[in-house]
Formats: structure tokens, sequence, C-alpha cells
């Protein structure tokens, strides 16, 4: 995207909590966390065209993990380095059953994981203390700046989300990007030429899930109390919703989708109990009318308005 | 003349019926083999297994005396074995230098070395020619997808040389092309064999461009060859014929 789009969307984000109450500063950091997980899923299905519902599984390792080791006083930056490995190896080893199947069936496969992890999380009582949860979780310091105040966490997870936005960025614009969309769009064609498709569905589910554990590991200190039933099937479809609200295969798709899904609510407050109803009101026109997303409806836009700009010259 | 390709009693049956029944041929390198026989005579498939996207039931392929069953398609290509198939396979949401950067990307480097390199992986150059080459600069950063059929099928096409491979294996690459563009194409693919010393198998239901374009052509009928030889020899050929009409 052009800078002159994106200059200003960086200012914004660094100057909106500025003036908000505490909890519109929690709302903005969980978005960012939220962005991160959505980033990671939009590389696996966005992009690699491979489905997972599982998604929040890998957000819930990565928050265990990063609750599990800093209350036992490990610095978070282990806690980043230990989920990412983790979150990685058993996200190359979910990439499996994808090689056999695809489409609803990796669904149902990757819903199954996605239950497996949340029994664990909850029955695991020597581990994670079950349904008691994880209280207490510290926020971290870096080089002496504490993150403990609200403001100053949102901006170390705006760090890590510009970070991973880069890291991102950079491989979609590589030829990684370029066979994952291959793989996405005929995995036949792509083997034909000399794509190893075996290859990058593991990558593209592995580092996926890597990135998922990333977004566990802020979300830990975010919250700082923990329980299994954050991590249910719940999470992975929000996930899935953003990726796919915002504009799944699209960079900016996982940034918008998550505003979507974690500030629509908080708009839509006064409606009351409404509020559900409506934002489901909302995803189905939406799905309807313009599959690509919010940024597919934004292309679509500028597209119908070309025409008449350059009549006008 | 050297064999590049050798297929031994290969067979291929999907539950009982045999789509390929035993076929034996050999390639040579730098010629122009054509495929030819009447649909469901086995010839896609006769490809696919020679190139992984199936796997043959029984019999063997070489390439350069090497054994090269089971191996994947992947592989396969990066061997310098290319392919078009019969239904067109292009990459609709990749534009069209994309589409010829991906084709050959592959074939260079570790995994590694392509993610931390530069983001054409090194190939706008050669895809540059290859869009020159087959005409189609107007369209180079086009969606493939907005391409016309005939477009999209020289695309396809080009792909399959954006590697530079020895081998290339065409599915029907005349299908739904008009006749200027055939001209074209079929010129196009005699400069690369001349030049490069490619070979190629052709499988094509245009008569007129299997015999001005091939040097030899195998006839498949039931899955198995019933006749092969140089163009003017299959023209005239009884059996050839009664295939084809089914008397």
């Amino acid at each position: 995207m052009k800078p002159i789009i994106l200059l200003p969307a960086v200012a914004l984000l660094i100057a909106a909590p500025f003036g908000l109450k505490p909890y519109g500063i929690y709302l903005l950091s969980l978005w960012a966390v939220m962005t991160i997980a959505a980033i990671g899923l939009n590389l696996t299905l966005g992009y690699a065209g491979q489905i997972s519902l599982a998604q929040g599984s890998f957000v819930g390792i990565g928050a265990y993990i990063a609750a599990l080791m800093t209350t036992q006083g490990w610095p978070l930056g282990v806690a980043f380095a230990a989920a990412i490995v983790l979150c990685f190896i058993i996200g190359w080893l979910l990439g499996y059953p994808a090689l056999r199947v695809a489409h609803h069936y990796l669904a149902f496969v990757t819903l199954s994981f996605a239950t497996l992890v949340f029994l664990v999380l909850r029955n695991e009582e020597w581990l994670t203390k079950g349904v008691y949860g994880i209280s207490g979780i510290p926020r971290p310091a870096l080089l002496g700046w504490s993150t403990n105040a609200p403001l100053d966490f949102y901006f170390f997870c705006l760090v890590i989300l510009a970070l991973v936005s880069a890291a991102t960025g950079w491989l979609i614009r590589s030829p990684w990007g370029r066979a994952f969309t291959a793989l996405r769009e005929n995995p036949m064609r792509a083997s034909s030429l000399g794509v190893d498709t075996r290859r990058y569905t593991l990558m593209a589910f592995a580092l996926g899930s890597a990135l998922g554990g990333v977004a566990g590991v802020l979300y830990a200190p975010l919250v700082q109390f923990i329980e299994p039933t954050a991590f249910a099937l719940g999470l992975s479809l929000n996930l899935l919703l953003m990726v796919i609200v915002g504009g799944a295969g699209r960079f900016f798709g996982p940034f918008i989708g998550a505003a979507v899904s974690v500030l629509l609510p908080e708009w839509l407050r006064f409606s009351e109990g409404l509020y559900l109803m409506l934002y489901a009101v909302f995803v189905m026109l939406l799905l309807a009318f313009c599959p690509s997303g919010l940024l597919g409806l934004g292309e679509r836009a500028r597209k119908s308005w070309k025409p008449f700009s350059k009549s006008a010259n | 003349m050297e064999t590049l390709l050798e297929v031994r009693e290969l067979r291929k049956s999907f539950g009982g019926i045999g789509a390929v029944n035993g076929v034996s041929f050999a390639v040579h390198e730098g010629e122009i083999l054509g495929l030819i026989g009447p649909n469901g005579s086995g010839k896609s498939t006769l490809f696919n297994c020679i190139l992984g996207q199936l796997a043959p039931s029984s019999g063997e392929v070489r390439v350069d005396g090497r054994p090269i069953t089971g191996m994947r398609p992947c592989d396969l290509n990066r061997l310098g074995i290319s392919r078009t198939f019969q239904l067109l396979q292009v990459f609709p949401q990749l534009s069209v230098r994309e589409n010829l950067l991906l084709a050959g990307q592959e074939h260079q480097g570790s995994m590694w070395s392509r993610l931390a390199g530069p983001k054409d992986a090194g190939l706008t150059a050669a895809a540059n020619r290859m869009i020159e080459f087959f005409r189609l600069e107007a369209l180079a950063d086009e969606r493939a997808g907005a391409l016309s059929y005939g477009q999209q099928k020289l695309l396809d096409v080009a792909m399959a040389f954006m590697a530079g491979p020895r081998l290339v294996l065409l599915d029907e690459p005349a299908g739904g092309v008009n006749p200027t563009m055939l001209a074209g194409l079929r010129e196009r693919l005699r400069a690369i064999n001349a030049a490069e010393r490619a070979t190629f198998v052709v499988i094509e239901h245009n008569m007129e461009f299997v015999m001005s374009l091939c040097t030899r052509i195998l006839v498949l009928a039931e899955g198995r060859i019933i006749a092969q030889g140089a163009p003017q020899e299959i023209r005239s050929d009884r059996g050839v014929i009664e295939a084809y009409l089914g008397s």
C-alpha cells in the first residue's frame, strides 16, 4: 500500500489511545493482538488456501506458555521464542492431514485438533490448572521500560504488530508469497512447475500457527488471567471471520477484520442484546454481496469511481 | 540420436478398465513427437503417468536411462521435464509476469535463499524475454485471468518453457486457439526446438497442426499404439483411418 495511506494510519494508531479510558486502550491492545493471530491465519487460509479452524488453539498454546513461564519468573522474550518454536512444530504436524484432504474435510481435521487442545487445557490440571485458570500474569519490562500501565502495554503490542506486519509483508512479496498463491489457485499446475506443494503447505500451516502463538504470548499479559474457555472453538471461528470479513488473501484484510470483530460489538452496545444479531446480519450481507470482504468492497468502490474521475479530466 | 525419454510397457487401469494398455515408445533428443488418437484413447492418461500426476499400474518410465516412475511432479519438473495441461492452467490472480516468475523461481537456489533473495528471484529479465517471445508485451502486468482464452493459452505454453526444460509435453496446445495465433504458436515451438534442442511430445487433435509441426507421430487407440511413423505415412495408414472413423 502507498505511504500516503500507510503513514496516516500509523499516526492514527499511535495517537488513538491518548484520551481513552483504560477500557478503550484495552480494546485497542486486543485489536493489535487479534490482528497478529488473524495475519497468521490469513497466511494459511488467505494466501495458501488451507482452511484451519484451529487458529484460536495456537493463541491458547502461546498464552499458556507465556502464563506458565512468566509466572515462574521467566522473561516474556523466552516465552516468545518457546511459543514460536512449539507452535511452528505443531502447526507443521497439523499440516500433514492437509496433504491428503482439502476444504471442508480439512476444516473438520483442524476442528478436531481445536477440540483436543481445549480438552488438554481444561483437563490436564497438573500443567494448566484446568478451569481455575492462571492469574497474576505479569506484564513485561524491557530495558527498564515497564509496560504495566495500559498505555505502555498497548505500545508494546503495537511494536510487535509492526514487526509481524513487516515480516509477513516481506514474506508475501517474496517468491514464497507467489508459491503460496499458486498453491491456493491450482496445486496441480504449481507442482508441475516445480513448486514443492508439500513443503509449502506445511510451511503455510507452520508459519500461520507460529503467529497464532505470538498473539497468545501477548494475550496472556494483556488480560493477566487466562482460562481454557477463552481458547475454545469460538475464538477460532472468530479469527476465521476476521480474515474473511476483512478480505482473505489481502495484506490489510486482518487489520480491518479484527477491528470489525473487536470494536463493532462495542459500538453496537447501544442496541443492548441485539448487537450480536446485528453483527450476524452484517456478516451475512457482506458475504452475500461481497465475498472478497471489506477490502474487496473498497476495491470495487474505487474501480467504479475511476471511470468518473477519468472522464472528468 | 540420444534417447531422452523411454516408456516401457506402461499400463494404467481405473477400476478394471484399462486406459493405457502396455505402451512402449522412446523419444529422441531434439525431436517433435506427435501423439494422436481418438477421444478416450489414453493420451492424457499417458502424459499423467509419465509426469507423476497419476501413478501407473505397471511399467516404467526412464529419462536418460534413469527410472523416474513414481517421482513427484515437482521433482520431475526440476529435472527439466515440463508440461502443459489439456485444460488451460494459468494462475488467474497473478499477473502475466508473475505467472512466469513462478514458473521459473523453484528451479534455482534453496527455499531459504528464495525467501531472503530478491522478490523476482532474479528472473524479471528472463520473464520479459519470454513475454516478448510470445508477444504478450502489452499484457505483461495484466492479471492472467483477464486475458482472452488464446492469450492465456500462449501464457500457459510460455510458463512450460520458462525454466528452459529439455523435454516438454504439450497436451492440446492448439485447442481453442484461433488460426492466426496458431501459426504464431507453431513458429514459436519450432524456434525453441531449433535454438535450444528442446524435445517435445505434442498431443493434438488439429491434424494440420500436428502434421506440419511433428517429425514423427504415434497413434494411440484404446490405450495401445496402433501405428507410428512420419506424418505422411500416418496420413495413409489404414489402421489409423479405421480407428478414427470407427469402421
